[in-house]
């Protein structure tokens, strides 16, 4: 599927700058999941049920205690919704980026030749389809949760934006941990088991499971600084307006963000840079 | 896809047929049993592999298992149950979904047979296609959804103030297997769905893993009408709810009567045979994609 997008892309790009060539594979990557219609209507229907039955559970909870840690009930429903809508674009609980199927095959040989670096490349992909997932997944299930529930909408536009921001970070740091995942492919060969370990740790650090701030307060400080909390609880408390975000307002929060793909995306470029001059790719 | 059947036999695939269903029944287990036995002996061949999904599956299944604690942590009761109560619904649960997923829970890639043409070599060969559609790519790693789910039951019925009378004692296995037949049933016609709608398994999943969401609390908490309708829409109440609200000796909160407890076996009885019944029916629309 991607790679008649990728070769046209690919022949047309030549000599071009490396701008348009992202830009051609984002598009691409947009366009190549707009196609799953059903799929995504299927997506948004589970994502909604499982927020609501997230959400009745909390409800419970918190008709039984109305505040823990700075957490009301509305509070605790609005971090579940942001939850399920983020679930699609940051690809916490897979799916696995193409890239590993392409290093076992070795058709990651066909990627190293193209004209851009191969994080680049798959980077502009990714987050093509998490633009569509956004737009088609994450905006309608929140929608259903605000018409199901009462959730956090605040008022003032420009948290709105910051929260797009962070969303946006909150997306990349997805990205750039299914990067890394893939790149061991380099080392071996079959990554499944790689997300079979690391996966399940996913939702309870992002703080998907159940929102970190229910928590002993000491070991949710922690986690909100490691970079799983950077895809699910800080977006959440940014939205929320939160003081319990890492350095105590919004800013920190995006800082922390902004830190975490800086770091991963570097160790990533590391690691292909080492994989290709070390490895021998998969003869076909 | 029709002419690979001999007109004679159009029931080719089910062939061959005997006047005694239970002894097609014995066979058709003893095939499961031969073809989940060749996936273990295949997955078998990376043991690495097979350890690391079974550990990643234990690790899920205890921060499942960790949130339950959490929330009755915070709680200290939900609908009346204590966090030991709460968790003994929340192993229930997790044994009966654990245990459909173990044995049916293959059924759930029958969209991507379809799909891929697979479905077809199925039907051509001569054993109950449900059979090789349960046992494709059979793992022994589901084994670690089961395992602490069952360590998380003993902990629960240890810990749990319950009156060990005999009918108990009886009982307990009784609703373990009914529990696990309800959600057997409820995996086979979520997947049945995928013969109509082909990219339904995800919608499927809200059925099948959003079900033992659901399950894995009192569901007295979800509301009166929720409580009905997972009581007598989809049976969901006779999984965890009803065998806890019988070994605990409780009351029901939400009104409904208390002979409902009773009735799981007959529920899982109907619900195997709507599954079964509703499988005939997806088999015989089901044309091939051609592919």
């Amino acid at each position: 599927m991607v790679e008649t997008g990728c070769f046209c892309t690919f022949s047309t790009c030549q000599g071009a700058t490396p701008v348009r060539v992202y830009c051609a594979v984002y598009a691409r990557g947009l366009r190549r999941y707009s196609t799953y219609r059903a799929a995504t209507a299927a997506g948004v229907f589970t994502n909604s049920v499982f927020g609501a039955i997230n959400a009745m559970v909390l409800l419970a909870l918190f008709a039984a205690r109305p505040e823990i840690n700075g957490y009301d009930a509305t509070d605790a429903v609005t971090q579940v919704y942001v939850a399920q809508a983020l679930l699609a674009p940051i690809a916490v609980m897979g799916p696995a980026l193409d890239l590993s199927d392409r290093i076992r095959t070795g058709a990651v040989g066909n990627d190293l030749l193209r004209p851009v670096p191969l994080m680049g490349w798959w980077l502009a992909q990714d987050m093509g389809r998490a633009t569509f997932d956004f737009a088609f997944r994450s905006v309608p299930t929140f929608a259903i949760g605000a018409l199901l529930f009462s959730l956090v909408l605040p008022g003032d536009p420009l948290r709105w934006v910051l929260t797009l921001v962070s969303f946006a970070l909150a997306v990349v740091v997805g990205f750039a941990f299914r990067y890394l995942y893939s790149v061991v492919g380099f080392w071996l060969m079959d990554t499944r088991a790689v997300w079979a370990v690391m996966g399940p740790a996913g939702p309870v650090l992002a703080g998907m499971l159940l929102p970190l701030t229910l928590f002993p307060a000491g070991v949710a400080d922690v986690l909100r600084l490691l970079p799983w909390a950077s895809m699910v609880q800080i977006p959440a408390e940014i939205l929320l307006g939160k003081d319990t975000l890492p350095g105590g307002s919004v800013f920190g929060g995006l800082l922390l963000q902004a830190a975490w793909p800086a770091a991963l995306l570097a160790l990533g470029a590391w690691a292909t840079g080492r994989a290709t001059r070390k490895v021998v790719i998969q003869g076909g | 896809m029709a002419d690979t059947l001999s007109p004679e036999n159009p029931e080719a695939p089910e062939a061959p047929r005997t006047s005694n269903p239970l002894r097609a029944a014995g066979r058709a287990l003893r095939t499961y049993v031969l073809l989940a036995w060749t996936w273990c002996r295949a997955v078998a061949q990376y043991p690495m592999a097979l350890s690391l999904f079974t550990f990643g599956l234990a690790l899920s299944s205890l921060a499942e298992m960790g949130a339950v604690v959490v929330v009755f942590g915070h709680a200290g009761t939900l609908a009346g149950f204590t966090v030991y109560e709460g968790l003994l619904v929340y192993a229930l649960a997790a044994l009966a979904f654990g245990t459909a997923d173990f044995l049916m829970g293959s059924v759930d890639r029958l969209g991507d047979h379809i799909r891929t043409g697979s479905f077809d070599t199925m039907l051509v060969r001569p054993v109950p296609p449900l059979v090789q559609l349960a046992t494709h790519q059979f793992s022994p790693r589901r084994l670690g959804k089961l395992v602490p789910a069952l360590a998380a039951l003993v902990f629960a019925l240890v810990a749990c103030d319950i009156d060990w009378t005999l009918g108990r004692v009886l009982m307990l296995p009784v609703l373990l297997v009914s529990g696990a037949a309800v959600c057997s049933s409820v995996w086979v016609l979520a997947g049945c769905l995928q013969f109509f709608v082909a990219d339904a398994r995800e919608a499927a999943n809200s059925v099948t893993y959003g079900g033992q969401a659901l399950t894995e609390y009192p569901i007295a908490i979800y509301g009166r009408g929720l409580v009905r309708s997972v009581t007598f829409v989809v049976p969901l109440a006779f999984v965890s709810w009803q065998p806890a609200l019988y070994l605990l000796d409780r009351p029901d909160p939400t009104g409904l009567p208390e002979a409902l407890r009773f009735l799981g076996p007959l529920v899982a009885v109907v619900l195997a045979l709507a599954a079964a019944l509703v499988w005939r029916f997806g088999l015989r629309h089901y044309r091939s994609t051609g592919s």
